[in-house]
């Protein structure tokens, strides 16, 4: 008789070779749609790899993919650890954007040393909003966030291209549904001479650091896990669960936000409704891939933004399609989920069924 | 007003409204089966794009109308068994596995409508189900033009809440289905299969979830298109909850939807002038959070919904 039974405790092992573990699976299986669309593997996984690190541009390109995934990915971390289902991170980001070109465009024309903090924080605290409403209505009337949030994605694109077709259009623009630039003193620096990546790298990584120590160390940290793990008793033991839900609540809106801001002011410089190609969905998964740890996040990040660049190239040099990116990203997930349960449970072979041990 | 009148009592808006329904209906009942027995399958959008695009892909490989409901159904059930094994037996997180078989059966229809197709601009067509156009009947005022002038599979839907409601109240298999989402303890001192019970459920609905993506591309269009899904799964997991689980509500709450979403089709363009589009298109969606709002307090969950259980362990 099989039976499964919990691990006392789960091992540093496990902890670091469960995502490593399912990264790899995740790719190997890419060999099977590989083979299916008539490509030799081995030349596919080769092109891929120099698509990443075949040049400095490519590394470039590479961070600056990961970048708005860090921002996801610490969103859906932190909010996760609270057991709070933040799957809107998309809609997230894309408040933030709107709130950067809102206020960077031409309103507010005052020194950048000024100007770059008030389009961050201001990003930050759009996409903090558009995570507090779901929250509020999740406390009060016991909405489903994971519903609401979702549906707030969908909601939150179709205000975008209104926008874009009203208040925000780029008066210059001829027509086009796009906003008006942001200001040349209110982007963040670039990072390197004609590459594209940009200090919204720093920010995500410095900010990675942050929610590590806080998680690990803070008093905030400590009740965070512990609405998290079981809510009841930290409501038995004195903690505000509600105000702790409205805490990651916002953080976990605003760094979604800040994934915005960093594209746009950041990277492309103005707001279309395509700015995300599904950043908010892919944090998820890197937050998962990270075991929910902040500082996983921005290897994970990396992870995820290496396969994304490196199908790219993949696919500019053999012809297969570069949604195969999106394949691996999605069982790499699927991976880590039952690594998690090999992690957490081991199957023990007892003599007599039933028998208790 | 009377404008508004005059579309709410024309035979053609409530053909509209339970054409826009019936997707929605496979997909509520698909995912009301799951929840029922206790899983909450968030697999669901992930899982109308497979049924979307395999019903689609088989028809256009020569397979026929119905076998490419038959195709999209069995491409439902496997991403079904792969959400089954991994929240029933492996008892993980309900929430990121739904999530990962949405992100995975997207992925994997894409992927493979672009590898079929690597090079085309407009998608080819296939020949869609046609209105079923009864005679009689389909002359009878009102009714006629509403009900017997749907394709197919809207029947298909409409017979499916009828089996599902039978199945749920009036068999055994019924009171266990129901009995494993509320109290699994139970059912497994009956000797009954916990395991067995949910995963069959999973199967079975997402088999349905399924269906409702075939609807899109063999009977509301004619082709397959990235992004065609749009939230539809999700607009269903909201109104299973306004549901409160039940199949004859489900099927009102969809309708009812289908309505509203018809409504802001014409009065977009009775009102086009005056209000941005958009406001009309996020209707929907708004609505389902405001259903989902009136309803979240005063429904009665499926009591394990969302719990794993394992055997052995009490």
């Amino acid at each position: 008789m099989i039976r499964i039974e919990p691990r006392a405790a789960t091992s540093k092992t496990f902890s670091i070779g469960v995502p490593v573990l399912s990264a790899l699976i995740a790719l190997g299986f890419a060999a099977i749609p590989l083979m299916a669309a008539g490509a030799n593997p081995i030349t596919a996984y080769g092109e891929m790899f120099k698509g990443v690190f075949g040049s400095v541009f490519s590394i470039t390109e590479m961070l600056t993919r990961a970048t708005p995934l860090i921002f996801t990915g610490l969103a859906a971390a932190l909010a996760f650890r609270a057991k709070l289902w933040n799957i809107g991170g998309e809609g997230q980001l894309y408040l933030g954007a709107m709130a950067a070109v809102a206020i960077g465009s031409g309103v507010l024309d005052i020194s950048g040393v000024l100007l770059i903090p008030i389009i961050i924080l201001l990003g930050a605290a759009a996409g903090a909003a558009g995570m507090a409403a779901p929250t509020y209505l999740k406390i009060r009337f016991g909405a489903d966030e994971v519903v609401t949030t979702l549906l707030l994605n969908f909601i939150i694109l179709i205000f975008v291209q209104m926008m874009l077709e009203g208040p925000l259009q780029d008066p210059m623009g001829l027509g086009w549904p796009q906003s008006a630039p942001v200001l040349d003193q209110g982007m963040l620096p670039p990072l390197m001479d004609r590459m594209r990546v940009h200090s919204g790298l720093i920010l995500a990584v410095v900010l990675a650091v942050i929610a590590q120590f806080m998680l690990a160390r803070s008093v905030w940290g400590f009740k965070l896990r512990a609405v998290g793990e079981n809510a009841a008793a930290a409501r038995h033991a004195g903690i505000n669960v509600k105000r702790s839900l409205y805490g990651v609540a916002i953080i976990s809106g605003g760094l979604a936000g800040l994934a915005g801001v960093s594209e746009v002011a950041g990277l492309k410089g103005y707001l279309t409704a395509d700015l995300s190609p599904g950043f908010g969905y892919t944090g998820i998964v890197v937050a998962m891939l990270a075991g929910l740890s902040p500082i996983g996040v921005v290897i994970a990040a990396l992870f995820i933004a290496s396969v994304f660049v490196g199908a790219d190239g993949m696919s500019r040099a053999m012809g297969v399609s570069s949604f195969l990116a999106d394949l691996v990203v999605s069982v790499s997930l699927l991976c880590v989920l039952v690594g998690g349960f090999i992690a957490k449970y081991r199957i023990v072979r007892s003599e007599k069924a039933g028998s208790a041990t | 007003m009377t404008d508004l009148l005059n579309i709410l009592i024309s035979e053609s808006f409530w053909a509209a409204s339970l054409r826009i329904a019936t997707p929605l209906i496979f997909g509520v009942l698909g995912a009301l089966l799951c929840e029922r027995a206790g899983v909450l399958n968030l697999g669901i959008e992930g899982i109308f794009v497979v049924g979307a695009m395999c019903g689609w892909m088989a028809v256009w490989l020569g397979a026929g109308l119905w076998g490419g409901v038959l195709v999209a159904a069995c491409a439902g059930a496997i991403f079904g068994l792969l959400h089954a094994i991994l929240t029933v037996p492996l008892g993980l997180s309900q929430h990121v596995s739904g999530l990962g078989i949405t992100l995975f059966a997207t992925s994997a229809s894409y992927f493979t409508y672009r590898t079929a197709l690597p090079n085309v601009s407009s998608p080819p067509r296939i020949e869609p189900f046609q209105a079923l156009d009864i005679p009689v009947l389909s002359d009878l005022p009102f009714l006629g033009p509403v009900l017997f002038q749907q394709t197919a599979l809207t029947w298909l839907a409409l017979l499916m809440v009828l089996l599902v409601w039978y199945v749920l109240q009036r068999t055994g298999l019924g009171v266990a289905i129901k009995a494993v989402g509320d109290n699994p303890d139970s059912v497994d001192a009956q000797g009954l299969s916990v395991y067995g019970l949910r995963m069959g459920a999973i199967v079975a609905g997402s088999a349905l979830m399924a269906l409702g993506g075939a609807f899109l591309t063999m009977s509301a269009f004619d082709a397959f298109f990235f992004g065609m899904v749009n939230g539809r799964g999700w607009v269903c997991i909201a109104l299973v909850i306004f549901a409160g689980w039940q199949p004859g509500k489900a099927l009102f709450g969809a309708v009812l939807f289908g309505a509203f979403d018809a409504l802001q089709v014409r009065l977009q363009t009775e009102m086009g002038a005056l209000v941005p589009g958009q406001i009309f298109l996020m209707a929907p969606y708004i609505l389902s959070i405001i259903a989902l709002v009136i309803a979240a307090r005063s429904v009665d969950y499926p009591r394990a919904l969302l719990t794993p259980w394992f055997k052995g362990q009490r």
